[in-house]
């Protein structure tokens, strides 16, 4: 009665290796730790330990011998006697996992643990636009303020909001937004933090995974680079790699894309970069109204959002309903100006140079379809596509580069799921493919405009 | 040039950082932790969780070389007098807890079910992730173990962050974060240090040195090898701590959670320790001597450490052997459930990616 010696895999991706050298004789006594046998993988030399006590009885592979595949016998053990735990039928069956050979010989496999069922139970539906009742005063607000009020709204509302960040509290946010919210929340809920992006967004990272619910400002998202990781592997991940066990709801928020004159480093759109990864939300608004209601449901929601502003932007003023409780549903993108020939698909400041260009085109006679995407992901292509049906033209505007981009996707599904209803090929209207320069005529030239978003719709309008 | 890795035989035991020349020196310091005095119940607590540490991981050494486990499985063999020793002093429920990717030991030392831990390690459906985690990425809300990280330093910021929470909360809890004398070269760990000084939260930062990042040792990575020194320019106090012995831990943890209890600010304690085992399954190790490693096992094993104190503490070897049986049950038991459970069902593909619906 003796355990197998299996062939063991000594990295992932091992099948079979050499068996070098053996260390051990038949009728040795060996415990556990001692090396048995040195072992050639493909990549290195590796010592093969004893696990079990017991002596060595019949050694079956001799050394020297090459492509011995993982788990084949190479030798057999006696083991210590009068231990249930090292039963030898189990160990010389160990089944290879094959989705198969699953019928369960031991018991219902438990539930995964914890707070998992409860989460599930606060599930909350999707909401859809809500309906502005007649008679609704608006009040022009710029995007600035809209933001601030709807974190000042959420704050109110829960006490586990709270707003961390550069420059956030006594200097009133480097470019305003968080301006008035010391003054109401106080220092606990206003945090400045140090000039450290990777460790707050750790820090505000963690938080979430504690139960509150972060809104960690950047002061430019060109500088959340530093703190990607945190993004990306901490945050977007975590709800699928703990099995829906662990949350993390914290807003990554700050101004994206291209300033003024402020060059390379500091002029960059992340909204591909973001929209590329699983497990993360989006959102990139154009206006007024929709920056507060998509902040404030980016708060409420129990998914880690990263949500991208513009300083450009940060000052226009729109028209905003006066309402109690303005909150937007993620994932729907919004047609901004309705038309018949050509559909223009556009988030963020693109969505003003559409606007413009749509204007131009209709002294033209053509008669554009603007749509804010809002959402970069989840991406609403439903609603770009139904407009395809109507216009049968697309042209995306994407203050951004080319390659890999918000553009390209949109290209890449109306191809896919929209390509008999396309009349033309769909067009991009992007930044030119180079680092933003500095120089003012060379800035203007990289950048989009809404002259070449009118050239590309008549282009695809074969006028 | 590269210095000799063999492990300082002096370990300090409980050695406080001195403060550095200049320092304030009537800055209030923690005290000189002195060995917990357990009593025999606790001491057999100590040796049973030690012992299923131990062979619990060595049964997932086995089921990796069986195949049964893939990709990277990193084995707390030798380090398991540090978590038994932090974890039997924090409050279940209240403190919190978050680590590396080496995270099986922290949490079995948290009390969670070794059936639901091995189930994870071979990707089964009724693993603590539901097999979608695997040995890095485990997670306990329940338990207020927050995991298992895969990307080395980035728990210290996590846990930071967690520190955060218990004082936002104002629950009374403390986080304790751990990490490896690896990520105490990572950025983000000072980044840390700093806020949560400036903060004062309630964290302990536990360094758990096992001499070898990977396969390269503390004093060809580390600047400053004396580990427990690297929060003093952030004026967190420094504690070194023989982690090989038990009790030693016990002691220290006691005291850094009455200095963040008493609105302190964060500590840091360095536990010096050892690996048997390579960083990964895949580890040939050629950066260390076989009898270094033996030497270690032999003079230093903390389980040995902790059987001599029961026997003098009175206990008889069958006790001790009946605790013995009783372990090779339960991860016996604990090995074929992870070997039999189901796969997770192909649906399982795409849950979980977002909590909510869009």
């Amino acid at each position: 009665m003796g355990i197998a010696i299996k062939m063991p895999a000594l990295s992932p991706t091992m099948e079979e290796g050499t068996l070098a050298k053996w260390l051990v004789k038949e009728g040795d006594e060996v415990k556990s730790g001692d090396i048995l046998a040195e072992i050639e993988t493909d990549k290195a030399t590796m010592e093969f330990e004893a696990v079990d006590e017991g002596q060595i009885g019949k050694i079956m592979i001799a050394e020297g011998t090459e492509g011995v595949k993982v788990g084949t016998v190479i030798a057999e053990m006696a083991g210590e006697g009068g231990e249930a735990a090292e039963a030898p039928a189990q160990q010389e069956e160990a089944p290879a996992p094959k989705a198969d050979a699953t019928a369960p010989k031991v018991e219902a496999p438990a539930k995964p643990e914890g707070g998992a069922a409860k989460l599930a139970a606060e599930f909350r539906p999707a909401v859809q636009d809500p309906a502005i009742p007649e008679g609704t005063e608006f009040v022009k607000t710029s995007v600035r303020e809209a933001l601030r009020d709807a974190m000042a709204e959420e704050m109110r509302k829960d006490e586990r909001v709270f707003v961390m960040g550069e420059e956030v509290a006594e200097y009133q946010g480097a470019y305003k937004v968080t301006q008035g919210l010391l003054e109401e929340f106080g220092a606990k809920r206003v945090i400045d933090t140090p000039i450290t992006e990777y460790g707050f967004a750790g820090i505000g990272t963690g938080a979430a995974m504690g139960g509150l619910r972060p809104i960690v400002e950047f002061m430019t998202f060109n500088f959340a680079m530093q703190a990607i990781d945190h993004i990306i592997n901490s945050a977007a991940k975590t709800n699928y790699m703990s099995g829906g066990q662990m949350r993390c709801p914290v807003v990554f928020r700050g101004p994206n894309g291209a300033a003024s004159r402020v060059a390379a480093q500091h002029s960059q759109n992340y909204g591909p970069w973001y929209a590329s990864v699983p497990g993360l939300i989006v959102i990139a608004p154009y206006d007024a109204a929709d920056a507060k209601g998509l902040l404030k449901a980016a708060i409420r929601s129990e998914d880690p959002v990263v949500f991208l502003e513009n300083e450009l932007v940060y000052g226009r003023s729109f028209d905003m309903p006066k309402l109690d409780d303005y909150v937007l549903p993620i994932g729907k993108a919004r047609i901004v100006k309705a038309g018949k020939d050509v559909t223009l698909v556009s988030y963020s400041i693109g969505v003003g140079l559409a606007l413009d260009a749509a204007q131009a085109l209709a002294e033209e006679g053509i008669d554009a379809e603007v749509i804010d995407l809002r959402t970069l992901r989840p991406l609403d292509t439903a609603t770009v596509l139904e407009s395809l049906k109507k216009t049968n033209r697309i042209v995306v505007v994407e203050e951004g580069w080319p390659t890999c981009s918000i553009a390209s996707e949109i290209a890449a599904v109306v191809m896919e799921k929209g390509f008999d209803d396309l009349d033309a090929p769909v067009l991009r209207v992007t930044n030119e493919d180079v680092p933003l320069p500095y120089a003012a005529n060379l800035e203007k030239a990289a950048l989009i405009d809404a002259g070449r978003v009118v050239a590309a719709a008549r282009k695809v309008c074969y006028k | 040039m590269a210095k000799p890795t063999t492990p300082r035989p002096s370990r300090a035991k409980a050695k406080a950082a001195a403060p550095a020349a200049g320092a304030d020196h009537n800055r209030p310091r923690p005290e000189t932790p002195t060995d917990y005095k357990a009593s025999k119940e606790e001491l057999l607590e100590f040796y049973r969780q030690m012992v299923l540490i131990r062979r619990f991981e060595e049964k997932a050494g086995q089921l990796y070389g069986l195949g049964l486990i893939g990709g990277f499985c990193h084995l707390y063999i030798g380090q398991e007098a540090v978590a038994v020793g932090i974890q039997s002093a924090l409050t279940p429920g209240k403190d919190s807890v978050i680590t590396g990717y080496r995270d099986h030991g922290h949490m079995l030392a948290y009390g969670i079910d070794p059936k639901v831990i091995m189930a994870e390690l071979t990707g089964r459906e009724a693993g603590i992730s539901k097999g979608k985690g695997g040995s890095m990425h485990m997670f306990s809300v329940e338990h207020k173990f927050y995991g298992g990280h895969g990307i080395v330093g980035a728990q210290v910021s996590l846990g930071a962050g967690l520190g955060f929470a218990h004082k936002y909360n104002d629950d009374g809890g403390v986080c304790v974060a751990y990490f490896g004398d690896g990520a105490a070269n990572q950025g983000q760990v000072y980044e840390s240090f700093n806020m949560a000084e400036l903060w004062k939260l309630p964290i302990i930062f536990v360094i758990e040195n096992n001499q070898y990042a990977m396969g390269t040792s503390v004093n060809r990575a580390s600047s400053e090898d004396q580990l427990y020194r690297r929060g003093e320019s952030f004026r967190i106090p420094g504690i070194q701590v023989d982690g090989m012995d038990v009790l030693a831990v016990r002691g220290a943890t006691e005291e850094a959670l009455k200095w963040v209890q008493g609105g302190n600010g964060p500590i840091l304690l360095e536990m010096k320790t050892y690996r048997y085992r390579g960083h990964s399954m895949s580890d040939p190790a050629k950066y260390r001597s076989r009898e270094e490693v033996q030497a270690m096992r032999d003079k230093s094993d903390p389980i040995e450490g902790v059987k001599k104190y029961l026997l003098e503490a009175g206990i008889g070897e069958d006790q001790i052997k009946q605790i013995d049986q009783d372990i090779r049950k339960q991860v016996s038991e604990a090995a074929d459930f992870a070997e039999t459970s189901p796969e997770p069902e192909m649906s399982e593909l795409y849950t979980d990616v977002l909590v909510e619906q869009y």
